[in-house]
């Protein structure tokens, strides 16, 4: 890590604030809690102890899991937390998204965003990640992302159970006239075991959330969990095998608008020249208007229905003026390369690299330039939103992953106050990172402007959807390392540049906010590897492309995982030493790690003789607090490289449902490697040159590997779930590859060099 | 233009060259069938034909002359299609969003061929797209399915 001293003359994005007092200035309002949002809209009978319990008198109870259910299982592990404390069954609670409220503030999401690694518990990285907490609340952000909706959620939600349980049992207590140490519970209900009266959870509700809410409450001990730590069914299953209305896409309202966007496929630029007169005559189109958002300028067609938009949105002829960046990829990629000769930012700096390369003998060294490109999320479903503007108030269904922001900004577009927005939260057809931005949002809230009071749901075609998206920034890296007399690195300098997705994200949706600092999700999965070399240096540089770049499924740790580990490969096979051995040495001080590359090694049987034409490959990294080793056997088929297995170990930390961990790291493994294998964004004319999934596809069926998955319990705090299996997959692979071939492909996609079967 | 789906008749006004989807969405409201990609490229939109999987976003509602059977048509909550059942069972979803399509292909291939092989799923299921990657699951529910069928459950 850079010396405290090193990070003490330097400032980083978010971070900032914390460091420079605003824990201090903020501590009051840090304190106050938030107003109780289900405290507003109560049904009748109903009592609510906190935002994320309600209890009707009919004994419904509800639980809030105010995070964005994407897939990952999150609406049903935060249901389990309370449930838990609550002793209740999952099958005996109702669970909603609950509405847009800063009560719901996400405080992890930002606690690892100072310049720190997470095996880093100095007393500077301690505060400033508290800190940073404490800013999560200020800033008050509702959302999903981060891997961070688990640890954040899991002392809130497991109080918030707690204490809902503590006051129906005092209340209970009351009403039967007896002692509260005399109750027990069970399915809802309270049993007074010596007298055999019972009362259900509901029969006290609205006396006990009528008492004073306990200063303390105890949590079970994980040995008395009877939820948690188990898997579970999924609450949302049964409606996902149905075809169930629960997609924002599904959304249906009487006298209900459809219509769809045509936005510049230059981003930013405005359009020079317009003909709509043909689009507005076709049949079925209501009205077309000019949209402008800080996501870029162009059009919204208001149809009868979705296809009749799509159609006319096709037949907008329109010119748009050049764009602020280089036309095209080769020009983009030259700039990355300039920036990589400029000096950068040093989030890790041990030893002194430039000594130990000073004298390096041209033998003991090991070079290698690295380029990934821009990858678009390609959601299952299409970007989309419903808006109704009726009577000065705004109502908004869409899938997010901020609600709050979409409120925000939604309120700010259309020029009201935000407390005369709705924000209503469906699931989402997939994330990865696409649904924190706003532009669909906004999109469809302008263009309910135009309606009369009629709700217009707003579908984006696939093509656009794919044409403007915040892509994973491409990124560029230039590396060395120099081998000691055993074959083992001394001296390790990785120089990555990338254009700084906290800089376009705020340019998006806080364009008065400049950027201060170095981005450090340039760096991520780099520079805070659990790995001790004398000499380490990881230096990231901000290219300045401002093609619109933003989160992806773990974002820098998906570039940087494959630059870090694919380079550690290569420094393996120079050093003459076995890839898995030389990590094993390197993580001695992290034994969390090397158990984890220890697990992984034994599951694939790591080091015995294959058969010809297949070969092994391994990976680590260390992301959002999960540690996690992949290792993937290719075999050499005639018709192409086939991913024969995949094996995944994976420290968590704490493992709270061990079956949706498994289909999340399984899932990420499948996110990365359909991105390693063929995924590329590309530009001609300062236009994205992809638009559908046949030139942007995914792995399929019957390319799928099979899976074996460990999850391990070794390390005292908890690691995100989500995004984690994506960084290794893609590394793990191209190293698989250079077994198998000899061919060692230092630019992604690996399609370019190599077929897949 | 009249139009049998899921076994009710429906009266619509529709541009023939309108895709099925877009009929059955819009006009029907059956939102069970999803928009993906409008080119047949990812299968989200699948639905049967005369018991045979298309893909309702590339078929013009004009030329369907047959019953459309979408995932609302073969099952309830409260009396899953085998296929549905199974997939409970193996909690396959993730985001879900492709599961429709998914669930109607694996419904005609199990009409088609009791037993499938990894390779017969393959060639089936090759045109569904699922980014949240639920294929491992996906190949157990389809043959915990036929297992169900031929149990006659």
């Amino acid at each position: 890590m850079a010396s405290v001293g090193k990070i003490a003359r330097r400032t980083f994005l978010i971070g900032a604030a914390a460091v420079a007092g605003g824990v201090a200035v903020g501590y009051y309002y840090y304190r106050k809690p938030f107003p109780n949002p289900l405290e507003t809209d109560l049904g009748k009978d109903e009592a609510t102890f906190n935002p994320y319990v309600k209890i009707g008198a009919d004994n419904t109870i509800t639980i809030v899991a105010p995070r964005a259910e994407m897939g990952q299982g999150i609406s049903t592990t935060l249901a389990v937390m309370v449930a838990e404390e609550l002793d209740v069954g999952l099958d005996q609670v109702k669970v909603e998204p609950g509405p847009a409220s800063y009560a719901y503030y996400n405080a992890a999401i930002l606690e690892e965003g100072g310049p720190f690694a997470f095996f880093d518990e100095s007393m500077t990285a301690q505060a400033v990640r508290s800190g940073l907490g404490v800013v999560g609340k200020l800033l008050a952000i509702q959302a999903t992302g981060g891997s961070a909706s688990v640890r954040d959620g899991f002392d809130k939600m497991r109080q918030a159970g707690a204490a809902a349980r503590h006051l129906l049992i005092a209340a209970a207590a009351q009403k039967l006239g007896v002692a509260a140490a005399d109750l027990e519970r069970a399915n809802g209900s309270i049993l007074h075991k010596a007298s055999g009266k019972s009362l259900t959870y509901g029969a006290v509700a609205a006396a006990a959330a009528a008492m004073a809410p306990p200063a303390e409450v105890r949590l079970k001990d994980r040995a008395d969990w009877k939820l948690l730590g188990k898997p579970q069914k999924r609450i949302d299953m049964l409606t996902k095998v149905t075809g169930a209305p629960i997609f924002g896409i599904d959304v249906r309202l009487p006298d209900m608008l459809y219509g769809t966007v045509k936005m510049s496929p230059r981003f930013w630029a405005k359009p020079v020249k317009a003909d709509l007169a043909k689009a507005e005559k076709m049949p079925g189109v209501i009205k077309i208007v000019a949209l402008e958002t800080n996501y870029g300028h162009g059009f919204g067609i208001i149809a009868e229905n979705t296809w009749a938009a799509f159609k006319a949105a096709d037949a907008i002829d329109a010119q748009w003026a050049d764009p602020e960046y280089p036309l095209s990829s080769a020009a983009i990629s030259d700039v990355l390369k300039q920036a990589l000769g400029t000096n950068g930012s040093a989030m890790r700096d041990n030893g002194d690299v430039d000594t130990a390369f000073a004298d390096a003998p041209r033998e003991r060294m090991v070079e290698a330039d690295y380029a990934v490109p821009y990858l678009a999320h390609a959601t299952m479903e299409p970007m989309n939103a419903t808006a109704r503007f009726k009577d000065g108030a705004l109502d908004i269904w869409c899938g997010n992953q901020a609600p709050t922001l979409v409120r925000q900004l939604c309120a700010n577009a259309v020029g009201i106050e935000q407390d005369k927005v709705t924000v209503h939260t469906t699931f989402m057809g997939g994330g990865f990172g696409r649904r924190v931005e706003m532009d669909y949002a906004l999109c469809a809230a302008l263009m309910a402007k135009a309606t009369g009071g009629r709700p217009v749901k707003v579908t984006w075609t696939r093509e656009e959807d794919m044409r403007h998206d915040a892509y994973r920034p491409a990124a560029v890296g230039k590396f060395q390392a120099r081998l000691g007399d055993d074959g083992m690195p001394v001296a390790v300098d990785l120089k990555i540049a990338s254009p700084s997705m906290i800089a376009s994200t705020l340019r998006r949706l806080f364009p008065s906010i400049s950027p201060l600092g170095p981005d450090k999700s340039i760096v991520d999965g780099a520079y805070d590897q659990p790995y001790t070399i004398p000499n380490y240096r990881v230096s990231g540089v901000a290219a300045p492309v401002s093609i619109p770049v933003g989160s992806w499924r773990s974002v820098g740790s998906s570039i940087n995982g494959f630059f870090h580990e694919g380079f550690m490969d290569e420094i393996a096979t120079a050093g003459k030493i076995d890839p898995v051995e030389m990590r094993k040495r390197l993580m001695a001080a992290y034994p969390a790690a090397v158990k984890v590359v220890e697990k992984v090694a034994a599951m694939a049987k790591w080091g015995e003789a294959l058969p010809a034409g297949k070969a092994k490959g391994m990976a680590f990294t260390l992301s959002f607090g999960s540690w996690v080793g992949e290792i993937i056997q290719v075999a050499d088929t005639p018709a192409g490289i086939r991913i024969e297995k995949v094996w995944i170990a994976a420290d968590v930390g704490t493992a709270l449902d061990p079956g949706i961990i498994e289909a999340q790291l399984i899932s990420a493994a499948i996110y990365g490697l359909s991105a390693a294998m063929g995924q590329e964004i590309t530009f001609a004319d300062g236009m994205v040159e992809q638009s559908n999934f046949h030139d942007f596809d995914a792995m399929r069926i019957f390319q799928c590997p099979v899976f074996e998955v460990a999850i391990l319990e070794n390390f005292h705090k908890m690691g995100g779930v989500g995004e984690v299996g994506t960084p290794p997959a893609a590394p793990a692979l191209a190293n698989a590859i250079f077994a198998l071939t000899g061919k060692r492909i230092r630019t992604l996609p690996l399609s370019k060099t190599v077929a897949f079967a | 233009m009249r139009l049998t789906v899921d076994g009710q008749s429906f009266d619509i006004n529709a541009d023939p060259d309108m895709p099925l989807l877009w009929a059955l969405r819009d006009l029907i409201g059956k939102t069970g069938p999803k928009y993906g990609c409008g080119i047949a490229a990812c299968g989200a939109c699948t639905v049967h034909v005369d018991g045979q999987p298309v893909r309702s976003c590339s078929l013009p509602v004009g030329e369907v002359s047959g019953a459309v059977t979408t995932i609302e048509g073969i099952g309830t909550a409260d009396k899953l299609h085998p296929v549905q059942q199974a997939w409970l069972e193996e909690q396959v979803a993730q985001c879900g969003y492709c599961q429709a399509g998914q669930i109607m292909s694996a419904v005609a291939l199990l009409d088609e061929v009791a037993d499938p092989s990894d390779a017969d799923i393959d060639n089936a299921m090759g045109g569904n797209l699922c980014r949240c990657g639920t294929y491992p699951k996906i190949r157990s529910a389809i043959k915990k399915a036929a297992a169900l069928k031929t149990a006659g459950l």
